[in-house]
């Protein structure tokens, strides 16, 4: 036993080394594999503050950029008014009125911090439960899709953002409605990302859009860029393509939360299937 | 003793506001990032206790965490090289030598000590990150890349700060 005891606080540095090191890796692992929500992020109080704070005080650099995007969101808003159209008979914009109930919200956010320079970044934004928003919904900009969100507190919540390497969302070619998986490559390339899995039945063209699917979280047809290359590095049985990002996320400003008013619904039916096989 | 703790406290905050506000938006060509908090583990003085030394590394890898949204990654990398800064240490320098607390800085180790002593520790800090953080071996080639590139910019940076705070009358 003593000899144990020596041998213990001879190597120290040792045991010492190993019991934190299996600390840090249980954090690590654990967070990665189930990712619970844990106080060790930009969601906390102290973080999260920070961030915003310093945000603040770079928002003035950008002032000029956020006007103009700004401005051209207005120009295409005003341009679907009702105002905008002429309306050639009143029975029209009552059928209008009652067919189309609304599926999808979208709340506006700030981004208060993010990265593109790693091999998994994340967003975060100056809204949280608070704001009623949850885990699992889409999130997206004027020029694309951004990422979903995979964390919330009170006040703020964190976006996976496209540019992570566990970001697999269903996509189509636009013109042919080809289905395939958008992921990010293994290049840590901001304005690159991959279409795989398309079946080889597909002719894309290059310049070709590629947008969300009709069985995706985000709502059909919003941009995630244009094939640049038809064939990417990565062979297989099927046809991968790289696209170049319609978003550039080094300048994202403003975010808006994509709220699927039907989601609840259509999880409770998938659920409930499961549960009868 | 206190005036130490008080350096030290001091180095961790700043290096901390340096790394997550300034560091972090900058990459070379997506592969060069640096990380330059390290150099607040491999400051610390010789006399600090294993127990001490581990701690505060994986605190200084939590905090990192705190802000980079990667709970456990930098506290793993970081514990990684308190241990190897044990080693290291234990290795090429005879510790009866010093008189009132040194720390392993430029200006007492001088540049050759000092430079083989931050290049090495970084290396492995690095390695153990980028790797830790792909969790592929099909990406090997490009993460090590990355890990020889970061290191490169990290150990400039070490140096840069190491000389913007020189002081030639420490030296023996």
């Amino acid at each position: 036993m003593r000899n144990l005891l020596i041998f213990i606080t001879k190597y120290n540095a040792f045991f010492l080394f190993i019991i934190f090191e299996v600390s840090a890796l249980i954090i690590y692992i654990k967070y990665n594999s189930f990712q619970k929500a844990t106080f060790i992020n930009s969601t906390n109080q102290v973080t999260g503050n920070l961030y915003a704070r310093v945000d603040h005080l770079k928002d003035y650099l950008s002032l000029s950029e956020v006007n103009d995007s700004l401005a051209r969101q207005n120009a295409r808003l005003r341009n679907q008014l009702k105002s905008s159209f002429y309306i050639d008979s009143i029975a029209k914009r009552k059928i209008t009125d009652t067919i189309y109930k609304q599926q999808y919200e979208y709340i506006v956010a700030k981004v208060i911090n993010n990265s593109v320079n790693r091999r998994s970044n994340y967003i975060t934004i100056n809204l949280g439960s608070n704001a009623h928003i949850e885990k699992g919904m889409g999130v997206i900009c004027d020029a694309g899709i951004v990422g979903k969100i995979i964390n919330v507190s009170q006040h703020f919540a964190v976006v996976q953002s496209v540019l992570h390497k566990d970001t697999r969302f269903s996509a189509m070619l636009a013109d042919h409605k080809d289905i395939g998986s958008f992921i990010w490559g293994s290049k840590i390339d901001p304005h690159k990302g991959l279409l795989i899995d398309v079946s080889n039945n597909a002719q894309p063209k290059l310049g070709e859009k590629v947008v969300s699917s009709e069985h995706s979280l985000f709502p059909a047809g919003l941009l995630y860029g244009k094939v640049s290359n038809l064939r990417a590095t990565e062979g297989g049985s099927s046809l991968n393509m790289e696209v170049a990002l319609s978003v550039d996320f080094s300048k994202l400003q403003y975010v808006y939360v994509v709220v699927n008013k039907l989601a609840k619904e259509q999880l409770g039916l998938e659920a409930q299937e499961k549960k009868d096989e | 003793m206190s005036r130490a703790i008080i350096v030290n406290l001091a180095r961790f905050i700043l290096l901390v506001f340096v790394q997550v506000f300034l560091l972090k938006n900058i990459t070379l060509y997506d592969l060069s990032a640096p990380y330059l908090y390290i150099l607040f583990i491999l400051l610390l003085p010789f006399e600090t206790p294993n127990l001490v030394l581990f701690a505060v590394s994986f605190l200084m890898g939590l905090t990192i965490d705190a802000f980079y949204d990667t709970p456990g990654l930098h506290a793993t990398a970081c514990v990684l090289l308190a241990f190897v800064r044990i080693l290291f240490i234990s290795i090429t320098v005879q510790k009866e030598g010093f008189d009132n607390e040194p720390e392993p800085t430029l200006s007492i180790m001088g540049f050759r000590w000092f430079f083989t002593y931050a290049l090495i520790l970084t290396l492995f800090h690095h390695f153990f990150l980028f790797n830790l953080e792909v969790f592929r071996f099909s990406e090997i080639r490009y993460t090590l890349g990355r890990v020889v590139l970061s290191t490169i910019f990290t150990v400039f940076l070490m140096l840069v700060s190491a000389l913007l705070f020189f002081r030639s009358k420490e030296r023996k």
